[in-house]
């Protein structure tokens, strides 16, 4: 553990208007440990990149806080008030959504259903289909998303077009207001990433979204996130500003990692 | 998936497909053409056509005639597009009933018991039928939904308990209709066209349901990424529950129609026939087997296609052994044809 982990060094920015607090927060499945004892906090309108190793804990830490799963232990507070996330549609109506590294699109049904999916506008009982594939092209227009038509099923579509239309999905169907991306950037090209990274920068303008972000890029990270976490077996190891830290110590960390479970399987062989 | 739901609800809603009054033949020919190419729905048809003029044609004097259409489509077809209907939503949510027969086979029992044994009045007691459809339906639904044993082994399972009760509870004899219900029975089969108009409204109502409604996109999703319509926030549970139900309540009203039309409660009627003979009709219709996607458009011509094979050798007077070769291959020539044809659409659309 770093000394940086026991003093959060961003306490001056916010601790008055935190929209998140995650205390103590702990989760098993099975014998396997994927979280020991998570606090996290985070502020108004900032964005916050959640780094760390393949299975720190990373993925589970943000289906707890969406509401998909519950924790073993701890506790969340959502602007100011202590809840127990029971399931997705009540964390949705705190305002907390999430983009997942499996999207959570279904391939068969066309943009505009996807977009609209679980909030879908009606007429009677009927779904109101004008409707949906107008606003949804006009919301794909305002974020620059070039997909060939609304009507394509999601199946026919790239990475980065898929990613960007879950993004929409989370930002625009809802009045979000926490903001959960896991991995927006994998597996996508510098053109494909910059249109995303652009989107999180919008939003961050926007001010009224608070972001978490989870992140294997740390330069495309510190682009736009305003502070870092690093998450490592399960604990957050490191609490920094990203201006009060960099890629090279964020590297050093990592390295320093490896090195120690290189060396323990040394001993046990 | 969902532009050929929508083009579909515009086939629905503008019947003639397009083109307006004043253009020629060769220009509406050309219209159907495209509707055809980009349809699902519109291998099955083709099909379906080819059948019913073949048919005609050769044997037109026995098989053009009201008497001839009313038993195709009312007694053969109807039975196997309702049960269909079912099967389809269910192939779409990733499920499938094999117990649908079987439900087929006791819901009349079920009606003759309230209304003979219990004296409770007709209407309620065909009410009664429907509804233990519906909680056949819901215990299918618990065993694979809440126990998590799959589908297929499920209805397995209640289908031959279902098949033990009717013949338990019957005695192994056939019943004859209670008096008391006949006229009820008018409405539900005996009438001339009566079962096909069932069929058709129920067609209608759950081709809107499937690409109109919520349920309708819920049950694509279900099927088609379990874990993503989960974490969208969809009771992917109570999706699947509800189909089971719907097939349950479907399976429930053919049995009583099959009962009043052939005026008798049989303890062996229903069993695997009419469920292969849905699921067929649905998979020629252009339903995956996968999950995800389906069209309950194409399953009502693919029962009327199966309808016109079982009717038109009827009237041919094929020799009734030979006949089950012919079906199998009809069966066959027509899933290839539906195939190949949609890996055609796939690469034109691409």
């Amino acid at each position: 553990m770093t000394p940086e982990a026991q003093e959060p060094a961003a306490t001056a920015a916010a601790t008055s208007g935190d929209v998140l607090r995650a205390e103590h927060i702990s989760k098993h499945f099975g014998a396997v440990t994927a979280l020991v004892d998570i606090n996290l906090r985070l502020g108004r309108s900032e964005v916050l990149g959640l780094l760390g190793d393949n299975g720190a804990g990373k993925s589970t830490l943000i289906k707890i806080i969406c509401g998909f799963q519950l924790p073993d232990t701890g506790r969340l507070i959502v602007n100011g008030q202590e809840v127990t996330l029971k399931s997705v549609d009540q964390a949705r109506s705190l305002g907390i959504d999430a983009v997942y590294q499996d999207l959570a699109l279904i391939n068969q049904l066309s943009v505009y259903h996807n977009m609209f999916l679980k909030r879908e506008r009606l007429r009677g009982p009927l779904l109101n289909n004008g409707s949906m594939r107008e606003t949804a092209r006009r919301y794909l227009n305002e974020m620059g998303i070039n997909i060939p038509s609304v009507d394509v099923p999601v199946a026919s579509l790239s990475g980065g077009q898929r990613q960007a239309i879950a993004i929409a999905r989370a930002v625009y169907s809802s009045n979000v207001n926490i903001l959960l991306l896991d991995e927006p950037l994998a597996a996508m090209g510098a053109k494909e990433a910059a249109i995303i990274l652009d989107l999180v920068r919008d939003l961050k303008q926007r001010g009224d979204v608070s972001i978490i972000m989870i992140a294997h890029n740390y330069g495309q990270a510190m682009e736009v996130c305003d502070r870092i976490n690093l998450i490592q077996h399960g604990e957050i190891t490191l609490d920094k500003l990203t201006k009060d830290t960099s890629v090279a110590e964020l590297n050093d960390i990592v390295v320093e990692e490896y090195r120690r479970a290189l060396q323990e399987r040394q001993r046990s062989a | 998936m969902s532009e050929a739901t929508e083009q579909t609800g515009r086939l629905i809603g503008e019947p003639g497909g397009g083109p307006g009054p004043g253009s020629s033949i060769t220009d509406i020919l050309r219209a159907w053409g495209r509707l055809f190419a980009r349809q699902r729905e519109g291998t099955i048809l083709v099909v379906t056509i080819a059948l019913l003029l073949y048919f005609g044609l050769s044997n037109a004097s026995s098989f053009v005639s009201q008497a001839n259409a009313i038993n195709l489509f009312s007694s053969f077809a109807a039975p196997i597009i309702i049960i269909a209907i079912g099967e389809v939503m269910l192939l779409i949510c990733g499920e499938i009933d094999l117990s649908a027969g079987f439900i087929y086979c006791f819901a009349p029992f079920m009606m003759f018991f309230m209304n003979v044994y219990f004296g409770v009045p007709a209407l309620l007691s065909i009410i009664v039928a429907l509804l233990f459809g519906l909680v056949a339906g819901f215990i299918n639904g618990f065993i694979t939904v809440t126990l998590g044993v799959p589908s297929f082994i499920t209805t397995l399972g209640t289908g031959f308990i279902l098949a033990g009760l009717a013949l338990t509870l019957s005695h192994a004899e056939p019943k004859t209709i209670p008096p008391a219900t006949i006229t009820i029975g008018k409405y539900l089969a005996t009438d001339g066209w009566a079962q096909f108009i069932w069929a058709v409204a129920l067609v209608a109502i759950f081709h809107i349901v499937l690409t109109r409604t919520r349920w309708g996109l819920y049950t694509i999703s279900t099927g088609g990424n379990q874990l993503g319509a989960r974490e969208a926030g969809i009771n992917v549970g109570r999706i699947k529950y509800g189909n089971f139900m719907i097939t349950g309540v479907l399976s429930a009203l053919v049995g009583l129609q099959v009962a009043f039309y052939t005026n008798t409660i049989d303890p062996l009627a229903g069993q695997y026939q009419p469920m292969f003979y849905s699921v067929t009709a649905a998979v020629i219709g252009g339903t995956a087997m996968l999950g995800g996607s389906g069209t309950i458009l194409g399953a009502f011509f693919g029962a009327i296609a199966l309808a016109t094979l079982i009717d038109g050798f009827d009237v041919q007077g094929i020799n009734a052994n030979s006949v089950q070769i012919v079906f199998g291959a009809a069966i066959l020539i027509a899933m290839v044809a539906n195939v190949q044809l949609a890996r055609v659409r796939e690469r034109g659309r691409t």
